[in-house]
């Protein structure tokens, strides 16, 4: 029952992470702070636009692989502790 | 021409005959087979398939088109329509997974142990569903017309026939399996002129990269900085900052998308064709995977649509083209009346420029910041979704490149159309008929019943693709924002919150909808019907400025809201449905997803 909740409550922690970031790179990069970011030039685009077309898909294709990862090693870990 | 003709046969035929032979293959033989593929599709093949299922004709025709003419305000498409696929995996499909079941409305009745919740549910999905396929069935009829130049009823009959064939032999299993292909044929069709193009304008063969890189004229000017000149001085807005009414807006709509993505039924279901949680999470990423491969061209795509269209008409500032002298492409698509062209000023030349009146007016260009005459505009037409379509032959592409888009505009539309068909079927035969109506029906039946419905889906589909109602335009909008607003909060709720009840969720789904569908019928008309909008439709009678597109994440809000007020005054859910959500939650192996 314990093993139950903290892994829950590790996957919630994972989760905050993941969907922090995610916030970060669409609203915050792509939107929210979109006008200083174009200033800053990243090869022919504005950094600002790139994160909103091009930069926040890369980020959220890392962030999925990255959540299973650490969910694929959690599972391992509360697998065998349950054994 | 001929030559076209001869090629655009090969491939839609040819890809048609291999959609068939894949259907007798993977034929289902049980209701597992028919509705959740037996379970055992592995994580990669799962993830083409919904690609293949999510992206849709609006994907593969529409969203270029969309971001050539919005510029980076069409960034609201890109992030909301793959930032959803964060959320799915993880908020929502390894829990459902889990859980084991074959439907949405089923992990509904099952976590609020209630009938009024999953006939809701069963609802809300109809309504999204039929309104997508309606979109679906006129992107086949549009692309037999245009390419193979047949009539629009015959060309959405043989779409029918060939989606009743697969889908209604094979259920999940045949559709999995040919959407692997249609994925295939699909990407193909879109990055391979992407990549023609890119090399073209900037020798850069990747299209992500060409974009950022320099034009290969020689001249050493980056392309989007082109590109913003261009648009500028004919009095356009700036490509790359061009918002869509206000970041505020922008915001809402991207969420709406994402959130209206996690919440689309079709998609959700594809979860549970997979063997494990494991295989649940990962297929979400190699969805994205697969989606992004099309979602990263397709600003490419737009931009590079955008600077060839401006630079056919406009070779050299001031040096327009003789409308005398339009290429090709130019007349066929005047002949669909997609372009159209008025020679306003009677000097046979051709003017593309923001002025909408009948005057000539004088500008301040944004970025040389010259004095600019704008002649009045006499494009008086350029629809977004012909860019595309036209795009291989505006930038001079070989024809085998534009037959193959025309079998991927097909292989996008029939994809999406049969996800979306199952969807529907096992709604009514596993969730209205099977556990509501008749309980007691027996496996071949239902499994008979599946196909039934799926076979009515079809038909009267396709008579919507024929006799499209006047609300057609604005569904997408709807399906997005009831499944925003309705399907997403109370999955998520009944997964994150244990002591969510029936009654909550319930008031918070018709909650949720109600006030979405209020928001988008005053200011688009009831049922979409023009002049019985009673709040006009423009920005200053916009609820801060919020589009009825972009509402679903209000909608949602809303939801949420009820659901948790009305769970402090009714108390919480049982203590076994709080067991089942606990055992969501557990680590360790799903059940195959099964039956009762």
């Amino acid at each position: 029952m314990e093993n139950k909740e903290t892994y829950w409550s590790e996957n919630i922690r994972i989760i905050f992470i993941c969907l922090a970031i995610w916030f970060v790179v669409s609203f915050g990069f792509g939107l929210l702070l979109v006008e200083p970011l174009n200033a800053i030039q990243l090869g022919g685009y504005k950094l600002g636009f790139w994160f909103a077309q091009q930069g926040a898909i890369y980020s959220f294709l890392g962030l999925i692989f990255w959540y299973g990862h650490k969910m694929n090693v959690l599972d391992k870990k509360y697998a065998q502790e349950s054994k | 021409m001929e030559e076209l003709k001869l090629y655009t046969y090969i491939a839609v035929f040819g890809t048609f005959a291999l959609y068939f032979a894949i259907a007798w293959w993977a034929r289902a033989g049980s209701t597992s087979d028919f509705y959740v593929a037996g379970g055992g599709i592995t994580p990669m093949q799962n993830g083409m398939a919904i690609g293949a299922d999510w992206m849709s004709a609006a994907s593969f025709i529409s969203m270029a088109g969309l971001i050539a003419f919005l510029g980076y305000g069409g960034s609201v498409f890109l992030m909301g329509w793959t930032g959803g696929y964060v959320l799915l995996a993880m908020l929502l499909a390894p829990y459902m997974r889990k859980h084991g079941k074959f439907t949405v409305p089923e992990f509904i009745f099952d976590r609020y142990y209630s009938k009024t919740a999953r006939i809701v549910a069963v609802v809300c999905l109809i309504i999204a569903s039929i309104t997508y396929i309606i979109g679906q069935m006129k992107g086949v009829g549009v692309a037999f017309s245009r390419f193979l130049e047949v009539d629009y009823g015959l060309g959405l009959g043989i779409g029918m026939f060939v989606v009743w064939v697969y889908a209604v032999l094979g259920g999940m299993k045949g559709i999995t399996y040919t959407q692997i292909a249609q994925y295939v044929v699909m990407i193909f069709a879109y990055t391979i002129p992407a990549i023609f193009i890119s090399f073209q304008l900037t020798g850069n063969p990747i299209p992500q990269l060409g974009l950022g890189s320099t034009l290969a004229d020689g001249s050493g000017v980056y392309l989007l900085d082109k590109l913003d000149l261009v648009v500028t001085e004919l009095g356009f807005k700036e490509y790359t900052t061009a918002n869509l009414g206000g970041t505020l807006n922008m915001f809402a709509y991207t969420i709406s998308l994402m959130i209206g993505t996690a919440g689309l039924p079709h998609v959700i279901m594809r979860f549970f064709t997979v063997p494990s949680v494991q295989a649940a999470r990962q297929s979400a990423g190699y969805a994205l995977v697969f989606i992004g491969l099309l979602y990263t061209v397709a600003p490419a795509v737009g931009a590079m649509a955008r600077l060839n269209l401006m630079n056919t008409i406009e070779p050299v500032a001031g040096e327009n083209l003789a409308y005398a002298e339009r290429p090709q492409w130019f007349k066929d698509w005047e002949k669909t009346g997609l372009l159209k062209f008025e020679d306003k000023n009677g000097d046979g030349l051709i003017q593309y420029t923001s002025n909408k009146t009948d005057a000539p007016i004088t500008i301040t260009g944004s970025i040389s910041g010259k004095e600019i005459v704008l002649l009045p505009n006499e494009m008086v037409k350029v629809d977004r979704d012909i860019m595309v379509l036209a795009n291989p032959a505006i930038a001079n592409l070989p024809n085998w490149v534009i037959a193959l888009v025309a079998a991927g505009g097909l292989a996008a539309a029939l994809s999406t159309a049969a996800g979306l068909l199952l969807a529907i079927s096992s709604s009514i035969s596993h969730d209205l008929m099977k556990g509501v109506l008749t309980p007691d029906l027996s496996e071949k039946n239902e499994l008979l019943a599946g196909r039934i419905v799926m076979t009515i889906a079809i038909l009267v589909s396709g008579y919507l693709g024929m006799n499209p109602p006047g609300f057609a335009a604005g569904t997408v909008a709807l399906a997005f924002g009831l499944a925003a607003s309705s399907i997403f909060p109370a999955l998520m709720m009944g997964i994150f919150s244990k002591k969510m009840s029936g009654t909550a969720a319930v008031s918070g789904m018709c909650a949720g909808i109600g006030i979405t569908m209020l928001y988008v019928f005053q200011h688009k008309g009831i049922m979409f019907i023009p002049g019985t909008s009673f709040l006009g439709d423009s920005g200053p009678n916009w609820f801060f400025g919020i589009s009825p597109n972009a509402f679903g994440a209000v909608g949602a809000l809303v939801n949420f809201a009820t659901a948790f007020i009305v769970l402090q005054f009714t108390g919480p859910a049982p203590a076994h449905i709080q067991a089942l959500v606990e055992n969501m939650r557990a680590p360790g192996d799903a059940p195959a997803a099964h039956d009762h």
